[in-house]
């Protein structure tokens, strides 16, 4: 075919019925969370990251399905810092008490405090960043203001002068208090954000235009589409949270010495750290590698939320 | 954010400032030989072929100019002459002989010295081609050094202010020191027509260029992109899905659909007598000044019925217009007006009046079209109707009752009466919630029935839009944009409403589809009595749908009138500008029927 200008070229007609704007459906349905869903089913870390978590809040909930030694009495010194025997696959303490039930055992501290400080984050920073965000003007310089002050004041810093002052009252409950109380301002500010470019939406509008009320269209409309980074941050920030709480148990300020937790374990280890290395290394393994599977959850989670992060793979 | 201004003066520059040499090519050897080319996309569900061999040539000076819709390829083609296409798109076949050489199996290293040099490009956004953080004259130097014009500093910067000034922007000089957003749109496509043809390339690709701007100034900015590309013999490919503006603009017209061409030859030709029956359905469709109100028809709507533009009983009309003189009007806005106040640093503000005193009334049944450029204050207008901005004064009176000082049950009540369809059918819909659940919104809200004569009411609904029931269990996502209009139009109708306020809400769509969603409208409108405010900036799609006119400039109405009069006898400048601005409008089209 040459194409002088002057030529006039007709295409073969093949199917001369153009069907304008057919409907094609496909099999399946395909929304948000059913695409996410999709993705992160074919994706092995995802897995891997589910085993974990879900090994970790299996003991958590019943460690005697795990381990049939108590981890505090029948503690006897003279198996102090000894390797491991039958029975007893990760060796003892210091104070001759069974590594690896200390290890079951102590996963309910550290996933009761992360599922707890993920709480009130959850339940202070979504209504302070949602509403800021959605009415804007003055609620939302007012609210921002308040953020940004827990939000100059580093967390960590924060719960430390916290767990000192209330020394008397140290419990799950108090730590993730003194955490999450603190933390909560940067997922405000996370939501705030989506909120604010979710709310110039044409659906926002239209929800509007038939007569909802705006906190309605806010809860309704606004709110869900402005879910993925809260859902991530609060994955990931239950991991940052174990591992605040160990910090905290570490530097002496998080749970008393009588609760049991990875942190405290990791911080009595550390005496012993020469002769007995294996006392530190397996809590800090288990703590790693729940802290690790809630991050990478996170980041999966991110990802398989992202429909261009998704093409992109 | 005026154009005209700039206008005047760039029409006395270009004559002192252009020294250029014409291009020393043989004008009977073609400068772009295209074939076979097959372009294909990599995407989770394997390889998409959106080029499936495409082939023809550019002759130098020439002017051709690509027509389709969205997805026909049309954009493709213009990104893979130049092998600039994104991450996921590839080559797969044929070759792109640009003066001889093979672009489509060039190294990197080639490439980059053809393009810019030789082939100027002007993409199709102009808000977000220009990078936001540099200064105007950064850019354009930055264009000036990487094709090698000029390489000391000085010369640089005088080449750069020479670009601009042939682009036409009035002092070029202090205009280099500003930032993107201190440009209007058109001052934007400006610059970015001066970079693509900084180099005085041989062949510029323009990509939609003027899409993105209002008729007047699209027509000023093709005028001048014509007078650049003649004055250098340079040939020009534009990429368009406006026929009337292809045909206006270029001598060859390729029309392309679903990765094909299926028709290509001289423009005026196929648009008065067109072979291919795709081709055929394009013109037949596309809204003109010569086409005919729309009017709806009853039968059969629901079996998917093609869309047809049927030409209208004068004499009936003629008749219902007596009619209407008596009729009491559903909507009458009176003195209507919205003041903002633009903060201007120092703590002071400055009154901006977006909608400035403006009445109209619509009649029961009718369609009262508010037209305007961007800015003009008719979406401020509908958003005022629809209860969804509080009015600096005036009033809006809704089957007699005065929506401006209504209270809050008051204006709720009112709602039921009065449903929108906006612009963006992509970001009207909630992702989130089914169609059945959108489309039964509305009547959640106002308590309507429950759950099961709300099952019935969404069938019923999808059914007057011409969407297959089972859609209402899906997702947004899954249907096209004119499918997902149909779903806003459904939800628009859940309440019975009285009147619809369309905003823009064809303006969104393919040819084709929007033909089809007119129909909808007009078959709606006449089954339902429904009573339209059709608020858009498109002459065209007026003239299909209008009965009476309201044009608005600048927040004022200045003119109004029925749809017959306005368009044969336009009475201010104004109007008569729109109108002849409308691409293609002076051009005689084929008889398609």
């Amino acid at each position: 075919m040459s194409n002088r200008p002057s030529e006039h070229y007709v295409a073969p007609i093949e199917d001369a019925n153009v069907e304008v704007d057919a409907l094609k459906l496909k099999e399946r349905k395909s929304n948000l969370w059913l695409d996410a869903w999709r993705d992160l089913r074919r994706r092995p870390l995802f897995y891997a990251a589910v085993a974990m978590v879900l090994l970790v809040t299996l003991m958590a909930l019943w460690p005697t399905l795990f381990t049939d030694v108590p981890p505090n009495s029948e503690c006897s010194l003279s198996n102090s810092n000894g390797g491991a025997v039958a029975g007893h696959p990760m060796g003892f303490t210091r104070q001759g008490c069974d590594i690896y039930a200390r290890v079951v055992w102590g996963a309910r501290t550290s996933l009761a405090v992360g599922v707890l400080v993920v709480a009130i984050t959850a339940a202070i920073g979504i209504p302070m960043g949602a509403i800021a965000g959605f009415f804007g003007g003055k609620i939302d310089s007012f609210l921002s203001r308040i953020g940004d002050i827990f939000f100059s004041i580093p967390y960590f810093l924060a719960a430390v002068v916290v767990m000192s002052v209330l020394s008397d009252l140290r419990s799950v409950w108090t730590i993730a208090l003194a955490i999450g109380g603190f933390a909560w301002a940067s997922l405000a500010r996370i939501l705030r954000a989506e909120i604010l470019q979710v709310k110039n939406s044409d659906y926002i509008m239209a929800s509007e235009a038939v007569g909802r009320g705006r906190m309605s269209t806010l809860m309704r409309h606004a709110l869900p589409n402005s879910l993925t980074p809260v859902i991530v941050t609060l994955t990931i920030a239950l991991g940052a949270a174990i591992v605040a709480e160990a910090t905290l148990s570490f530097l002496g300020v998080g749970l008393g010495d009588t609760v049991m937790s990875w942190g405290n374990d990791i911080s009595k280890a550390q005496t012993s750290i020469r002769t007995a290395p294996m006392s530190l290394v397996w809590p800090s393994l288990a703590l790693t590698l729940t802290v690790l599977a809630f991050i990478v959850l996170g980041e999966l989670i991110r990802d398989a939320l992202d429909p261009k992060a998704r093409a992109r793979r | 954010m005026s154009d005209s201004p700039v206008t005047a003066i760039d029409m006395n520059q270009e004559t002192d400032v252009l020294v250029h040499d014409s291009h020393n090519v043989d004008p009977n050897k073609p400068l772009v030989e295209i074939r076979d080319l097959a372009i294909g996309f990599t995407t989770q569900g394997g390889v998409v072929e959106a080029l499936k061999g495409v082939s023809f040539d550019i002759f130098p000076g020439e002017t051709v100019a690509i027509v389709g819709e969205s997805g026909s390829g049309k954009s493709t083609t213009a990104h893979g002459i130049i092998n600039l296409l994104p991450e996921n798109g590839k080559i797969t076949g044929g070759s792109v002989k640009f003066e001889g050489k093979d672009l489509a199996t060039a190294k990197k290293a080639d490439l980059y010295k053809v393009r810019g040099r030789d082939i100027g490009f002007v993409p199709q956004d102009p808000m977000s081609n220009l990078n936001p953080v540099w200064s105007v004259g950064f850019q354009v130097r930055e264009a000036v050094k990487a094709n090698g014009l000029a390489t000391n500093k000085k010369d640089v910067n005088a080449r750069a202010i020479e670009v601009l000034k042939e682009a036409g922007l009035a002092d070029a000089e202090r205009r280099m020191a500003q930032y993107p957003h201190q440009f209007s749109g058109g001052m934007r496509q400006r610059v970015l027509i001066g970079i693509g043809l900084a180099a005085n390339p041989k062949l510029l690709i323009a990509d939609e260029p003027t899409s993105a701007l209002d008729v007047t100034v699209q027509r000023v900015i093709l005028d001048h992109l014509e007078a650049l590309t003649r004055e250098r013999n340079t040939a020009l490919l534009l990429i368009t899905h406006d026929l009337g503006l292809a045909a206006e603009r270029a001598t060859k017209l390729i029309v392309m659909y679903q990765g094909k061409i299926v028709e290509a030859g001289p423009s005026l030709k196929i648009l008065q007598s067109p072979q291919h029956p795709y081709t055929k359905r394009l013109i037949a469709s596309a809204p003109s000044l010569a086409s005919q109100r729309i009017s709806g028809t009853h039968v059969d709507h629901v079996g998917g019925k093609e869309a047809g533009i049927d030409v209208a009983d004068l004499a009936a009309k003629h008749e219902r217009a007596k009619a209407d003189q008596a009729a009491t009007p559903v909507v009458e806005v009176k003195d209507l007006t919205k003041i903002y106040s633009i903060r201007k640093g120092n703590f002071k503000s400055e009154p901006l009046r977006a909608v400035d005193n403006i009445s109209f009334r619509i009649p029961k049944g009718r369609t009262l079209a508010l037209v305007g450029e961007s800015g003009s204050g008719k979406t401020t207008a509908a958003k005022m109707v629809l209860g969804l901005e509080k009015p600096t004064s005036g009033d809006i009176f809704l089957d007699g009752t005065n929506l401006a000082g209504a209270s809050r049950s008051e204006l709720f009540k009112v709602r039921r009466k009065m449903q929108p369809v906006f612009q963006d059918p992509y970001g009207s819909l909630d992702p989130q919630r089914s169609i059945g659940a959108i489309i039964s919104e509305p009547l959640k809200v106002h308590k309507v029935g429950d759950s099961a004569s709300r099952e019935a009411r969404i069938k019923e609904l999808l059914e007057q839009v011409s969407l297959p029931t089972a859609v209402a269990k899906r997702y947004p996502n899954e249907l096209s944009g004119g499918q997902r209009q149909r779903v806003a139009i459904a939800r628009a109708l859940a309440l019975k409403p009285e009147i619809v306020v369309l905003d823009e809400a064809v303006s969104a769509l393919d040819v084709l589809v929007q033909a089809q969603i007119l129909q909808l409208l007009a078959d709606l409108q006449s089954e339902l009595d429904l009573t339209y405010l059709f608020i858009t900036h498109d002459l065209a799609v007026v003239r299909v749908v209008a009965d009476e006119i309201a044009v608005m400039e600048q927040g004022k109405i200045v003119e109004s009138g029925t749809a017959d009069d306005i368009f044969s006898n336009a009475q201010t400048e104004y109007t008569q500008k729109l109108l002849e601005a409308i691409p293609g409008a002076g051009i005689e089209w084929g008889d398609v029927e």
